[in-house]
């Protein structure tokens, strides 16, 4: 097939030998076989589903579920149907996935650049951490996370962190501002705030583009994200009562809590693929020439600086790809929650494909699912891989 | 954000790039006693760096006694009645956990009596890897040793013949399952990945789509999901009557999810072959399945070998999980020791024994890969 082009063949001889024809049935074949291969499992599964009486279809999904979950983001009772418990899952799963990914790369990236510290005993101990977690598999940190986070004490002996937060058998208390008519108000500003960084740091750059002179984008950003909310919110009088985890009986009221198994999934996934994070981030970082480092520094730069401005944006083009895989890895390894009793996505379904056995359907919704989350995860990440590419003049 | 004055600046600021480098090497001092050089120089160089130091140290003081107390000197080390009464009255670790369980967490439920059969399949394994790992035992014989060992390690494991007990599958347990798992695995998943590294590079466009609507199927879904799959829906996919294995279900799993990985490892390598040689190939006339065997994959496979390695790492790790389709690996086999309510106390040390198993396995193998990727390098270096 070497892609040799020739002109349409004369004989019959020549038609076998030729490499577009040959192409042509060679892939014939392979679709046939694979519509065959699927059109025997189909028709097995549904000969054993028959025998079995399972039913088939998705018809279960507007069934009541009649299990209870534990934990979600939205309202759930047993008696809402199949498909809202399986919505809930979702939610957990995304929930457990974005936080992890925002605390692994914060945790990652200063584990990576510590492994470079040019301090002996930091880059050691960064070195120890990563070589000491990575090599040992997540299921069994998460069994040692939830096995440490269960045998904390019952919620009446609980280790009182200060500032009203306790740690129990029971999870995490903490207490959290009670929700007040005038937060919206304080939240639009802060979008506000936000937005107005945006402009603020393009026309910064744009200046100092144009005349040279640098402006402090940063710093001022931030006064306002943090002012502009805190101005609304004394405006409004600073109405601030905070709900705090107080012990009733023999739990905590009040305050928000993280449960057991979420604290403990969240631990395992974020030092897990922080470690992995740090190698990506230190291999990025070293595969900016030395050079350029020199020159910043020859230049005046500090070394926070010399990092910020020079290393950093280019070792980011060497880093994104690999580190949209290992988001996705943490993606996929939040599946785990199933071992531990986290209600994800997996573990909902495997929940209801256990009462009404309908595997194939439950296995079915589950890999769409994550197939769809992982795409529109890769495709922020490619976006963002595009935005920090070497622009080629 | 600085860049146009960057760009002017470095260009002058290259002539003189050499000076700041030499004025760091600051003649030593000989009267300064060695180690405290070393110290100014490494730990206490400026001041945020002494203050990390400073911090580092006493993490490490906070961290690092209570830790030695713990686990060394208030621990206990043996029972002597076999129970974990003497633990409960220590304060520390209790490692007599391991003089108790250690069977059990390495071979699961294989009958007590007939543990040294798969002791001895598993040293022989490891001893094969470990030859194996060298470059000097490539040649063909290796093959032929490994076709030997297998077949000795399936009459161990299985038996049935030649006076052995006969053992079925689910019996098996512990760390030969991890490692059977994990190298059956990528054994069976390696010729698979060709195939469909291979499809996701030829030109028919079929093909293609084949291999990569499987290629990123897999990949984008967790492992987790294909085992569950391999474990619930296998069973419905085939004809009735036909029952497979759950061990067997479960390789089939895990073999299906690497080859998907393992072909894009696969791909890399096909990737940095030049052009050249394949239209070399095609100039002498070869057809494309020796144009592959004996030109190109020869090439790609020698740049594959350390990836294929890593692989290999993910691969063991991830055997872990068919704790949850509920096969006793090691994990699965630690976890059920520590069922026992006289030892779940001491949940931590049976994970820290079962988690530095793996731990010894994956570290060396890494640094074997990284040996391996400069030992292959080598030939190609000028």
């Amino acid at each position: 097939m070497g892609g040799l082009r020739t002109t349409r063949p004369k004989t019959l001889r020549a038609l076998v030998y030729s490499a577009r024809f040959r192409g042509i049935v060679y892939q014939v074949l392979v679709v046939a076989g694979v519509l065959a291969l699927g059109w025997y499992l189909v028709q097995n599964t549904l000969a054993n589903l028959a025998a079995r009486g399972i039913a088939t279809g998705f018809g279960f999904m507007g069934q009541e579920a009649g299990f209870d979950i534990g934990e979600g983001v939205i309202a759930y009772s047993s008696a809402d149907t199949y498909l809202r418990a399986l919505v809930v899952g979702v939610f957990n799963t995304l929930k457990v996935a974005v936080l992890g990914i925002a605390l692994a790369s914060v945790v990652g990236l200063v584990v990576g650049i510590s492994r470079l510290s040019r301090n002996w005993l930091i880059a050691r101990l960064a070195t120890l951490y990563v070589e000491g977690v990575r090599n040992v598999p997540l299921l069994l940190q998460l069994f040692v996370w939830y096995g440490l986070v269960t045998s904390l004490p019952v919620p009446r002996q609980a280790i009182d962190v200060g500032l009203g937060v306790f740690l129990s058998n029971r999870g995490l208390k903490m207490p959290v501002p009670e929700w007040h008519s005038s937060y919206g108000s304080v939240v639009a500003m802060l979008v506000i705030a936000v937005i107005g960084m945006v402009f603020l740091r393009r026309w910064a750059i744009n200046r100092l583009y144009r005349t040279g002179r640098p402006f402090p984008w940063i710093l001022s950003g931030l006064a306002g994200v943090i002012g502009l909310p805190l101005v609304a919110f004394a405006l409004f009088g600073a109405p601030l009562v905070w709900s705090v985890p107080e012990l009733r009986g023999f739990n905590f009221q009040g305050g928000v809590d993280l449960s057991p198994e979420f604290a403990a999934l969240l631990a395992g996934l974020t030092v897990y693929t922080a470690s992995f994070i740090a190698e990506i981030v230190r291999s990025g970082i070293l595969a900016v020439p030395h050079g350029q480092t020199e020159a910043a520094l020859s230049l005046g730069l500090s070394r926070a600086k010399t990092l910020r401005l020079v290393v950093l944006p280019q070792a980011l083009r060497v880093i994104v790809p690999p580190l949209t895989s290992q988001y996705l890895n943490l993606l996929k390894n939040s599946s785990l929650a199933v071992a531990i009793g986290y209600p994800d996505l997996v573990s909902v379904a495997n929940t209801a494909i256990n009462q009404t056995g309908q595997a194939v359907e439950g296995v079915a919704v589950t890999m769409g699912v994550f197939l769809v989350i992982s795409l529109a995860l890769s495709l922020l990440m490619n976006w963002y891989n595009t935005k920090v590419a070497l622009v080629s003049r | 954000m600085i860049r146009p004055q960057d760009d002017i600046h470095n260009a002058t600021a290259a002539a003189d790039v050499e000076e700041p480098s030499s004025a760091v090497l600051a003649a030593p001092s000989a009267v300064v006693w060695k180690p405290l050089n070393w110290a100014k120089s490494n730990l206490f160089d400026s001041v945020p760096n002494a203050i990390m130091t400073l911090l580092a140290v006493l993490l490490l003081w906070e961290v690092v006694p209570p830790l030695l107390s713990w686990g060394v000197f208030n621990a206990t080390w043996f029972s002597a009645d076999g129970t974990a009464a003497a633990c409960r009255d220590g304060t520390g670790a209790c490692w007599a956990l391991m003089g108790e369980k250690n069977r059990l967490m390495l071979f699961g439920v294989y009958p007590y009596d007939q543990h040294w059969r798969p002791a001895l399949a598993t040293a022989l394994v490891i001893a094969m890897l470990a030859t194996s790992a060298l470059r000097r035992f490539w040649v063909p014989a290796l093959a032929y040793a490994w076709l030997g060992v297998v077949l000795v390690v399936a009459w161990l494991m299985w038996g049935g013949i030649l006076g052995l007990r006969y053992v079925e599958t689910p019996q098996w347990g512990g760390l030969p399952l991890t490692l059977g798992l994990a190298l059956l695995g990528i054994v069976l998943a390696f010729p698979l990945s060709i195939v469909l590294a291979l499809g996701r590079r030829s030109n028919l466009p079929a093909i293609r789509a084949v291999c990569t609507g499987y290629i990123e199927l897999v990949r984008g879904v967790p492992l987790v999901s294909v085992l569950f799959m391999a474990s619930v829906m296998f069973p419905l996919f085939l004809p009735e009557g036909v029952t497979i294995d759950k061990l067997l279900r479960a390789l089939v799993g895990m073999t299906l999810f690497t080859a998907a990985y393992l072909a894009e490892a696969v791909r890399g390598g096909l990737q940095a072959i030049p052009r050249g040689q394949e239209e070399a190939a095609d100039a002498l006339g070869l057809p494309y399945w020796r144009k592959m065997r004996l030109i190109v994959l020869p090439q790609a496979l020698r740049l594959v070998i350390p990836p294929i390695v890593n692989q290999f790492i993910s691969c063991f790790k991830d055997t872990s999980l068919v704790t949850i389709v509920g096969l006793y690996d090691l994990l699965a086999a630690t976890k059920a020791s520590l069922a026992d309510p006289d030892w779940r106390p001491f949940f931590v040390e049976g994970y820290i024994a079962a988690a530095l198993v793996y731990w010894v396995f994956c570290f060396s193998m890494s640094r074997y890969s990284q040996w391996l990727e400069r030992e292959l390098a080598t030939g190609t270096r000028r």
